[in-house]
């Protein structure tokens, strides 16, 4: 009897500590930062005296978007073949399952260094959005094909043979038949793999650089939201600006979960 | 009858439309085997140039507890002793996940087993929008919060191996409670209806029928939260202090793999000495997320099997 109660005070404790701390990280930022957020921030050019993370802002999205626009097909059609061409038992499928677990294993950190010796030096790409953008396609990818692969096993198999029956090929059964099934299951994971580049900083530190200005090409230097916070931090002279900054990350991030909570809604709708 | 054959078999805009299909994904097949073959490539080539090129010994890198890239030591050995780098890493990780085991198991039997209604409605997307806040979020907390405080209270800077284990254990406890809480949803629930029918207490069923039958599922949630741990880059820089020195206490500054490759990377030349046993550290790292990469999936092979 005592003994129960006692792990049945630890769980309460331990369900307490985990949330309150948890609850403690976002409410501090946003306590913190909300009232540093002013529309200085959100002018349009970088200043030492406004701290603007507008530039940050914008280029967040233009590396969120290129990734999704190149990791995407990339990602849906490996899928595809997983699931749709290759045979059952096929060495291919294994191969690959293989690399794109090692590919998820791999810390960011080396992502980045790889960015930086292959698009960076190698292909001589400089800092540049082109090279964050690539490394971060390469960094999202096995969140793709993970949730396609999902997405399109839990198809039914009786809609590919009713497609096969009425005379359709491959092509038009997956893009006319089950496409439409697993899109909400293969856009969350594309959703969650936009959050992962918003969160990114190791392994666009060393590619996308660090610059305050907005770029003006796929070759120039730029900084994402959270690496804005990053250096802001670490130079250590604008704490309140970087709590500000936190504020609008969190911001970015419940949209995007907000977006992927209310896809898998529909989700889970259209099964039952 | 050939002509109708023909028709049938020979080229139709159809056909070469599938054959598209199949090479196109053929193609995105290609390139992602092509990616991993490159990063593994690089960076293990990269990685021994130190021993093979510089002509580092292996044993000396693993062990030599100096580390001063540039400098040569009594021995003729350049300084490269990773030691306080690799026990930086592990000790975070290993202190971290400690820490968060027992707590994030905690709140996931909360979760399911106390409360499901709550657990499901409110706590769950909360803990889903956590796993989504970027670490340097957490380092910053780190930084602004946990470094004062184990300042006033250890004294000393408050950078160290404490301050980055606290913040660890913040960054991978929903990670880690999530996926417990998927763990412990996927124990039948007739396997709890058995346990209670027989006379068990709610406790009782809790403690031998449900955590032990989700074992492999709990252990693969704290493997992951302590890959996560260690491949953390920014949010431990942030707070470790960044000394390459062999820790000594938990309060005094120290580093780790990925916090030396984050500092030294963008300070080095390509092709040089001070340049590859950073990407040793790299392959370190590497080596062991593939390592955590097949704790997982043993796990999971060896809970599949029961």
């Amino acid at each position: 009897m005592m003994a129960s109660k006692l792990t049945r005070g630890f769980i309460y404790l331990a369900a307490a500590i985990t949330f309150g701390s948890l609850f403690y990280v976002v409410g501090f930022i946003l306590i913190k930062g909300i009232p540093y957020l002013n529309l200085d921030m959100f002018a349009w050019k970088y200043t030492t005296d406004n701290v603007s993370l507008m530039p940050s802002l914008i280029t967040t999205l233009i590396v969120v978007g290129m990734t999704l626009v190149i990791a995407t097909p990339i990602g849906v059609f490996t899928g595809f073949y997983l699931v749709e061409y290759a045979k059952k038992g096929n060495k291919v499928v294994g191969i690959v399952r293989i690399a794109t677990d090692t590919l998820a294993a791999v810390p960011s950190i080396v992502y980045g260094l790889f960015g930086m010796l292959f698009f960076v030096t190698f292909l001589n790409f400089q800092y540049s959005v082109l090279a964050g953008v690539l490394t971060s396609v390469i960094m999202v990818l096995p969140l793709i094909i993970r949730s396609t692969e999902e997405a399109l096993l839990a198809v039914n198999d009786s809609l590919r043979e009713a497609s096969f029956a009425l005379g359709a090929g491959k092509l038009r059964t997956i893009f006319r038949v089950i496409l439409p099934v697993s899109m909400p299951g293969i856009l969350s994971g594309v959703i969650l793999a936009s959050g992962r580049v918003v969160g990114e900083t190791a392994a666009l530190l060393y590619t996308l650089g660090s610059s305050t200005n907005l770029p003006d090409s796929l070759f120039s230097s730029g900084r994402t939201l959270a690496l804005h916070m990053y250096v802001l931090s670490s130079e250590g002279m604008h704490v309140n600006e970087s709590y500000a900054t936190g504020v609008i990350l969190i911001v970015v991030v419940l949209m995007i979960n907000g977006l992927s909570t209310f896809l898998s809604n529909r989700l889970t709708k259209g099964t039952k | 009858m050939e002509e109708i054959q023909a028709k049938l078999l020979g080229n139709s805009k159809k056909g070469r439309l599938e054959k598209l299909g199949k090479t196109v994904s053929f193609i995105c097949i290609a390139i992602i085997v092509f990616v991993v073959v490159s990063i593994l490539y690089f960076v293990t080539s990269k990685g021994l140039s130190t021993f093979f090129t510089d002509g580092v010994s292996f044993w000396g890198f693993l062990t030599g507890s100096v580390w001063s890239p540039g400098n040569v030591g009594e021995n003729g050995q350049p300084l490269v002793g990773a030691l306080p780098m690799i026990t930086g890493s592990f000790l975070v990780t290993l202190l971290s996940a400690v820490l968060a085991t027992p707590f994030a198991i905690g709140a996931a039997i909360f979760m399911t087993e106390i409360s499901p209604s709550t657990g499901k409605k409110v706590l769950q997307p909360v803990v889903e929008l956590l796993v989504g806040i970027p670490s340097v979020v957490y380092g910053f907390i780190g930084l602004t919060v946990v470094v004062p405080v184990v300042r006033s209270v250890f004294g000393g800077t408050g950078f160290g191996i404490l301050s980055s284990t606290f913040v660890l254990f913040v960054m991978i406890l929903p990670t880690v409670t999530s996926m417990a809480v998927d763990a412990l949803n996927s124990v039948p629930r007739y396997y709890r209806e058995a346990s209670l029918a027989m006379g068990a207490t709610r406790w009782q069923t809790i403690y031998k029928v449900v955590l032990r039958s989700a074992m492999p599922g709990l252990l693969t949630a704290v493997v992951f939260g302590m890959a996560r741990a260690f491949g953390e880059a920014l949010a431990v820089q942030m707070v470790i202090g960044n000394a390459a020195l062999m820790p000594t206490s938990l309060v005094t500054p120290a580093s780790t793999l990925t916090s030396i490759l984050t500092m030294s990377m963008g300070n080095t030349v390509m092709g040089t000495l001070e340049n590859n046993v950073l990407w040793s550290l790299a392959l370190i790292l590497m080596i062991m997320a593939l390592f955590f990469n097949i704790l997982t999936r043993w796990i999971g092979k060896k809970g599949a099997m029961k």
